[in-house]
């Protein structure tokens, strides 16, 4: 028997979330980030490739998007940090009988700054769901699932996943995804429409390296403060954006491999993004068996490695593109986990490191959050799912 | 027409907690006779079958102890007091 344990955050301490192949994880500290104590793991059994914290209009609310082999994959949600989940039935992510599509993975889950009541998740096979109550009930963005370009999409080594969702900070018409392999798209229109934003962006393992649409797009991050300026690790490249994807740039200066799957920004420095290249798609391991992040801190102008803590000999790790993350504390937390089991946390942007863990099920995706408010609430906010006993 | 479903435990939950729930409808197959627990517990629905009316494919639907993979899928027949089980097939890792 699983015994799974539980967490009690209180206001101010730190949580994060580990979806791995076998089950989530929670892992607590007080903002010092010395000590932390481990909760789970939730859904035995089940891979977890997409968690998040809804901490808008006052909930502690933590999702996860739970995938059995035999069930199929749902969103569920606590109020509780774990103790009790929405079974999800009526917040099931569904497609509609007309498009003759099944849910086959939920990939990401995100919420608007600008808009409490909205999420999204993106799924495969590639497509975006909306909630406009909290998570409450879900439907198919159809502007994009109708884009000429879908039937074309060709599913990456992962699936054919939308696999980054980045809604404008401040302007509920504009939004980013990424699919791969399919490229990055951007509506203006709050969903009715969607054009391509990869210019520049290559596609080495096409003839036309530079197509239209067809980029294996692998991870997108932008800094709230800056939206228009956005970092991309690609199948092969790295970029930068000064213009919301209107032109991509290769800052893949410094760097080992410009190949690699993770990426994450900084919560208060938008020049300075965490990669974990890795040596190429044919061998998907940390180059030369040494386990570094690299860390701009000139908006990839220059990438520097960050290695004290991190294993440096015969380290063959893959960091998966949602399994590295920040907090946002000022001395910005840094995290990541491997598709050994190994979770890593730095206290201060990479300077040091140390392992939080070893011996998990492979590590899928890593989420951290600081709880804010007054701690945690159940039932506060927007109708969600009820809970039930797990 | 009276079917009776034999449920994993995961799906116990959804089910109001039962391990078995009998169907009393005018089910002549196997597939009618799913569309009438559907009916009586929509939350299965969605676990058992993917949204393009497909069984599952790490799923396995036995009536009695035949599963309706050999014996016609969703058409298979069904009779009064017939006895369908769904099972998760062997799979995973």
């Amino acid at each position: 028997m699983v015994d799974i344990r539980n967490i009690s955050p209180r206001a101010g301490d730190v949580v994060l979330m580990v979806g791995t192949s076998k089950g989530a994880f929670l892992f607590r500290s007080s903002a010092t980030r010395t000590t932390w104590e481990r909760g789970g793991p939730h859904f035995p059994g089940h891979a977890v490739y997409a968690m998040a914290y809804d901490g808008r209009a006052g909930r502690h609310c933590l999702w996860a998007a739970p995938e059995s082999t035999h069930w199929g994959s749902v969103m569920r949600s606590s109020d509780d940090f774990g103790r009790t989940w929405s079974e999800g039935e009526e917040g099931n992510v569904r497609f509609p009988a007309d498009t003759g599509k099944s849910l086959q993975r939920i990939w990401q889950i995100a919420g608007r700054d600008d808009d409490p009541s909205t999420m999204y998740c993106g799924v495969e096979p590639a497509a975006l769901f909306e909630s406009r109550d909290a998570g409450a009930t879900w439907s198919l963005n159809r502007g994009l699932f109708d884009h000429p370009h879908r039937p074309r999409w060709e599913p990456g080594g992962g699936g054919l996943c939308l696999h980054t969702v980045l809604p404008h900070p401040a302007d509920p018409r504009k939004m980013h995804v990424a699919i791969s392999t399919g490229g990055v798209y951007r509506t203006d229109d709050g969903g009715r429409s969607w054009r391509t934003a990869h210019q520049g962006v290559r596609a080495q393992f096409l003839p036309d390296p530079h197509p239209e649409f067809g980029q294996c797009v692998h991870k997108v991050v932008r800094h709230r403060d800056r939206p228009d300026v956005m970092f991309l690790q690609n199948h092969w490249g790295l970029y930068r954006t000064d213009d919301a994807g209107e032109s991509w740039k290769d800052v893949a200066t410094g760097v080992p491999s410009d190949f690699g799957f993770a990426m994450a920004i900084h919560p208060h420095d938008p020049e300075t993004v965490f990669i974990v290249p890795l040596e190429a798609d044919t061998f998907r391991c940390v180059p030369e068996g040494r386990l570094r992040v690299y860390r701009t801190e000139d908006g990839a102008r220059s990438w520097q490695p960050l290695t004290r803590g991190l294993p440096q000999k015969d380290a063959f790790e893959t960091v998966l593109r949602d399994a590295l993350c920040t907090d946002t504390l000022p001395g910005a937390g840094v995290y990541f986990g491997t598709r050994s089991g190994k979770l890593f946390a730095s206290p201060d942007g990479g300077g040091r490191w140390r392992a939080l863990a070893e011996g998990l099920p492979p590590v899928l995706c890593v989420r951290a959050v600081v709880v804010g408010g007054s701690g945690p609430a159940a039932g506060r906010g927007t109708a969600r799912p009820r809970a039930r006993k797990p | 027409m009276r079917v009776t479903f034999v449920l994993p435990g995961p799906l116990h939950a959804l089910a109001g907690g039962r391990a078995e729930v009998v169907v009393d409808s005018a089910a002549a197959t196997v597939g009618q006779a799913l569309a009438a627990l559907w009916d009586a517990h929509p939350a299965l629905r969605g676990r058992v079958m993917t949204e393009d009316g497909r069984v599952r494919p790490h799923v396995n639907v036995f009536v009695g102890h035949r599963s309706v993979r050999f014996t016609g899928g969703l058409d298979t027949a069904v009779s009064d007091g017939a006895e369908v089980a769904i099972l998760p097939a062997v799979s995973g890792g």
